[in-house]
């Protein structure tokens, strides 16, 4: 499960000063190859997202998701390998149906789908990794903080 | 197995509206197998309906809890303890584990989270397929081991109607003729022959027409 500290989402949360927080879960052999790179090339974006380093997008299970939403974070994106280039065959394909119900469940609570989206490209695709993650920035900033995530007033006076 | 398939969570949310202490409680045998009510569903599902409540500014304090067979008194005794802290609880198990809770626990509100919905298999991931209705006569001898009665729409036990084309259904285009397969399996073991033999009305007297059914065997009796 995702280990983001309370203190760390709280430090986002709504008011002056908003930042959107993001996890971006990247699978090995490609997402995260591609923002290694980008790192190694020195593009610049948004240190709006964490990255998680999964073993294929396949292992993301559903809960996870759910949990970073529940934690408060304010979006999530799931970066696998171009359809038809998983390691594993099919991983990614799985975490789209997954990712897929995930947004519908998101719509229907009041979160809403777009903060939740699927992204694919190869371990070379380091622009494409900067694209994605700077439009997803742009999309959660433009829909404001999550309605889940904990206030700084409730932090404060102890509630969860 | 009995097969079911999840309410969403609209529903479910609505169903326990007015509590705000409830108990989500699983079943480890046909719905777990179907990907409807097992640890993980009732997890998933926990996650959804907690943070709905959470945005209408109701927060629910929820225990899960999954236990092996929801349709057994034995295994739902471990339920007590935490039944007793609960306002209500919402059952992931068929429509029998749902009643026994609620016969179990007289004084809790049970609610079911499922839609059951048939006896059938897993034909692929994900995709299920009914059976068997379950109608107390069973006549799967003498059809090669496909049942007109569940898998015709038309039930009908003398060969196919007139309305099959090719092979499939003509109340739906995705569904094999049950006739078709019939004649198919009787040809590949060599039981053709069957389908000279008039199959009388069938007896309707053991299925559920007649009420809920039971059944005593007296020599399982302690």
């Amino acid at each position: 499960m995702i280990q983001l500290e309370k203190e760390e989402i709280a430090a986002t949360a709504p008011g002056e000063g908003w930042e959107p927080r993001i996890i971006a879960f990247c699978c090995n052999y490609c997402a995260y190859a591609a923002a290694d790179l980008a790192g190694s090339k020195r593009m610049q974006y948004s240190a709006n997202v964490r990255i998680v380093h999964t073993p294929c997008t396949g292992k993301i299970e559903m809960e996870h998701i759910l949990d970073a939403f529940e934690k408060g974070i304010d979006g999530v994106l799931v970066a696998g390998c171009l359809e038809g280039g998983c390691h594993f065959l099919e991983g990614n394909l799985r975490a789209r149906r997954r990712t897929g119900r995930i947004r519908e469940i998101l719509d229907e609570i009041g979160v809403g789908a777009e903060r939740l989206k699927m992204v694919n490209f190869s371990a070379a695709m380091a622009p494409t990794f900067v694209e994605r993650v700077e439009e997803i920035v742009a999309t959660v900033r433009a829909l404001g903080p999550s309605p889940l995530k904990p206030s700084r007033q409730k932090e404060s006076a102890g509630e969860p | 197995m009995i097969v079911a398939s999840p309410k969403s969570v609209t529903e479910l949310k609505n169903l326990i509206a007015q509590h705000s202490k409830v108990l989500f409680v699983g079943c480890g045998t046909c719905v777990t197998v179907c990907l409807a009510g097992g640890e993980r569903e009732v997890g998933i599902a926990s996650y959804a309906v907690r943070m709905a409540r959470r945005i209408e500014g109701k927060p629910l304090e929820l225990t899960q809890i999954t236990i092996e067979r929801q349709c057994e008194n034995e295994f739902i005794k471990d339920l007590a303890e935490p039944a007793a802290k609960a306002e209500a609880i919402v059952s992931f198990g068929c429509g029998a584990g749902v009643q026994a809770l609620a016969e179990r626990f007289p004084g809790k509100p049970v609610y079911p989270a499922l839609n059951t919905q048939f006896i059938g298999i897993l034909e692929e991931q994900g995709v299920w397929t009914e059976k068997c209705l379950g109608c107390g006569d069973c006549m799967l001898a003498q059809f090669g081991g496909i049942c007109p009665v569940t898998r015709c729409a038309k039930r009908l036990l003398n060969g196919p109607c007139g309305g099959s084309t090719e092979t499939q259904c003509e109340v739906d285009d995705g569904r094999p003729c049950a006739w078709q397969l019939i004649y198919n399996r009787l040809k590949g073991i060599d039981q053709l022959d069957r389908l000279d033999a008039i199959v009388p009305p069938k007896d309707w007297s053991t299925s559920w027409h007649g009420g809920a059914r039971k059944i005593v065997r007296e020599e399982h009796r302690v």
